[in-house]
């Protein structure tokens, strides 16, 4: 092969099974994770009484309606009815599955990376828009409709064309207090999010590859804010330190054949992007969005818009924010830590090491993104951390990110949140949301306003 | 499964907000409710009522419940990979939306429910909303020629070979796909054997 390829092409390649004359790609499919808002996919394949064609790929998880207090809670019938139904499909069609019980369960796209499932090299889909996540491994991943997860469920492949390639380079040191999320919702800000439309992106240089595992997740996850279906990392030693050991991961000569394959997964040098932006590490703050799209996002020292555009304006009106403004100080009611964006361990470590020996001023929800986050965290202490705070600390699941379990914001109430979405009514009808990392989260906590994170950090490492 | 269709005439809806995303078209707490119960009761359930969940003069589609067509701005569908959002506005009657550009996940699911999502750039969208002058009028959308037609006006829209030819069809994907069952069976042999890494079992 004399062309310079880039990964995507790299692994479009090596999962195509068959072309199309219109160009669409018939694609294997390593790994389909479903979760309790497949019901209609599973609705579709038993209409035509067509089987799951390869069970042994197909994992169950239970998360989106997860009741995140397990035992205090009366379960909503409705929220019962919801994850029966992904425990009766699991059942049925042989499927292994992680319900609330299970030491493993957790978000979807926190489960799938512990557990081994995701690798470099596969293609991995699920029905939910933030399986861009599992891009972070090297792993062609991304979310789809129902339609599209019943055609898997089916036949273990999908129809796709083939999108372009962009690449967003970061390189440089991030400053005290600055993560992967802050690096997202600036090239958000910067790009829009339309930016990455049609695009697979690729995350380069030096800041991504000093990012740990869960960082990278982090970007890749907020891919999808930016317009982009599909996030990607070269997979490397970090990556290769994650994966080794963990349950399903290959062992003994399918680990040494696995890493030999994955070593060469990564863009060629003089590969060529439709797409390709510069962001320096060092110039990046801690940042929060302060409207209702993902886009409306500004440094912590900024001040808010007073442009009169329409979206603008709307958005303040819909935040109850004063045009011009400084964004540092707004009030906040409630706080949330958790969701597949920032639920893993080193988020809650973030959170706690700003959370230590303070007290947050307002209530706050600590979800942590698995079963076993939350038992890792127990054994480091951080749950006293956020107790002694005065947070709530709960169980794991999509919880507050998107309020299908209940865990809602009230309307015109103001929430700082480690989330993905701050779109209106996303966390609860009237709900106010300001997106932003755990450490950010956690700082707002301690001064009961949005607040620069830094002056929290002197002297303490997370 | 969807009809195949290749012209659709009717009325157009202007509803003028960029980046409305798929928690707008359908909140989450409605979709645990089956299709077969139908979705259009759910389409903009938010945005179209206040707080008190009585309908709102001001949103268009409260006074125009006989639409087909939407014509709004950048970023439609943005979001969540929901298919419900899809299922509320063909529930609703909706073939077309027309707008500069389209969350990518949405714009599938679209496609895979028989309404056409129709990429125009901004300044063709405005020489159609101001051809209908203000006032809902038909549109004439053609998948042979790719435009959009309305009274003397007529705009070209953007798609996919791919996605134009399943409209057309009203293809249903798995049985195309059942036909290359051969073809994919021969692939995944041909995986296992070079890449066991590549199953989960292997690691059991």
């Amino acid at each position: 092969m004399n062309r310079a390829n880039t990964l995507l092409d790299k692994l479009w390649e090596t999962h195509e099974v068959h072309r199309r004359a219109d160009g669409a790609s018939l694609l294997w499919v390593d790994r389909h994770l479903v979760h309790e808002g497949s019901h209609h996919a599973f609705a579709k394949i038993s209409e035509r009484g067509a089987p799951v064609a390869e069970p042994g790929l197909t994992f169950a998880v239970v998360d989106h309606y997860a009741p995140t207090r397990r035992a205090a809670r009366l379960p909503d019938p409705d929220i019962v009815r919801m994850i029966e139904t992904l425990r009766t499909n699991a059942a049925t069609h042989g499927l292994k599955i992680f319900d609330l019980d299970d030491p493993d369960q957790g978000i979807v796209h926190v489960v799938g990376p512990e557990q081994g499932l995701t690798l470099p090299g596969l293609l991995i889909n699920c029905g939910d828009s933030h399986t861009s996540t599992h891009g972070a491994f090297g792993t062609l991943a991304f979310g789809v409709g129902a339609t599209e997860v019943a055609h898997i469920l089916a036949t273990q492949t999908i129809w796709q064309r083939k999108p372009k390639a962009m690449r967003i380079t970061i390189d440089g040191a991030l400053g005290l207090g600055v993560s992967a999320k802050d690096i997202a919702l600036n090239w958000i800000a910067k790009l829009g999010t339309g930016g990455a439309q049609g695009h697979c992106v690729e995350y380069a240089g030096s800041t991504v590859r000093n990012l740990s595992m869960e960082g990278r997740m982090t970007l890749c996850n907020l891919t999808i804010e930016g317009g982009g279906r599909m996030g990607l990392v070269a997979p490397d030693e970090t990556t290769f330190a994650y994966v080794k050991d963990r349950p399903f991961a290959p062992r003994g000569s399918a680990w040494d054949a696995a890493i030999a394959e994955w070593a060469a997964l990564h863009s060629d040098e003089n590969a060529q992007f439709d797409k390709d932006i510069t962001l320096s590490g060092d110039d990046i703050a801690p940042t929060a969005t302060w409207g209702t799209s993902p886009e409306q996002a500004l440094p912590i020292s900024a001040n808010l818009p007073d442009d009169k555009t329409a979206a603008t304006i709307e958005a303040l009106d819909y935040m109850g924010l004063k045009p011009g403004a400084p964004l540092a100080g707004t009030q906040i009611d409630q706080a949330f830590i958790g969701s597949c964006t920032n639920g893993r361990i080193e988020d809650l470590r973030e959170a706690a090491a700003v959370l230590a020996g303070r007290k947050a001023r307002v209530p706050g929800l600590v979800s942590p993104g698995s079963a076993r986050v939350k038992t890792q965290a127990e054994q480091e202490g951080l749950d006293t951390v956020f107790k002694d705070a005065g947070l709530d600390w709960v169980s794991s699941g999509c919880s507050m990110c998107v309020g299908m379990n209940g865990d809602l914001v009230d309307p015109g109430k103001r929430c700082a949140s480690s989330t993905n979405r701050n779109f209106k009514g996303r966390q609860g009808r009237g709900a106010r949301t300001h997106l932003m990392s755990p450490a950010m989260v956690a700082a707002a906590c301690v001064t009961g306003t949005i607040t620069d994170v830094r002056p929290f950090l002197a002297g303490r490492t997370p | 499964m969807t009809r195949g269709w290749t012209e659709h005439s009717g009325r157009a809806l202007e509803l003028a907000m960029e980046n409305v995303d798929t928690d707008q078209i359908i909140p989450a707490r409605f979709m645990s409710t089956p299709r077969s119960e139908g979705y259009a009761k759910y389409l903009f359930h938010d945005l179209r009522r206040d707080a008190d969940g009585a309908l709102l003069s001001t949103f268009p589609l409260n006074d125009h419940a006989d639409a087909t067509i939407l014509i709004t701005q950048r970023n439609f569908g943005t979001g969540s990979s929901r298919e419900a959002a899809v299922y509320a506005l063909a529930d609703a009657g909706f073939r077309v939306i027309i707008a500069p550009s389209f969350g990518d996940i949405f714009a599938g699911n679209a496609v895979n429910n028989g309404v056409l999502p129709a990429t125009v750039n901004e300044a063709d969208i405005d020489a159609l909303t101001a051809s209908m002058a203000g006032q809902n009028a038909d549109l004439i959308v053609s998948l042979e020629t790719l435009t959009i037609s309305c009274n003397s006006v007529r705009v070209p829209f953007a798609l996919s070979d791919t996605w134009s030819l399943k409209l057309k069809n009203g293809w249903d994907d798995i049985d195309l796909t059942l036909q290359h069952t051969p073809e994919i069976q021969r692939f995944k042999e041909a995986r296992r054997e070079e890449r066991p890494w590549a199953w989960p079992d292997v690691a059991r």
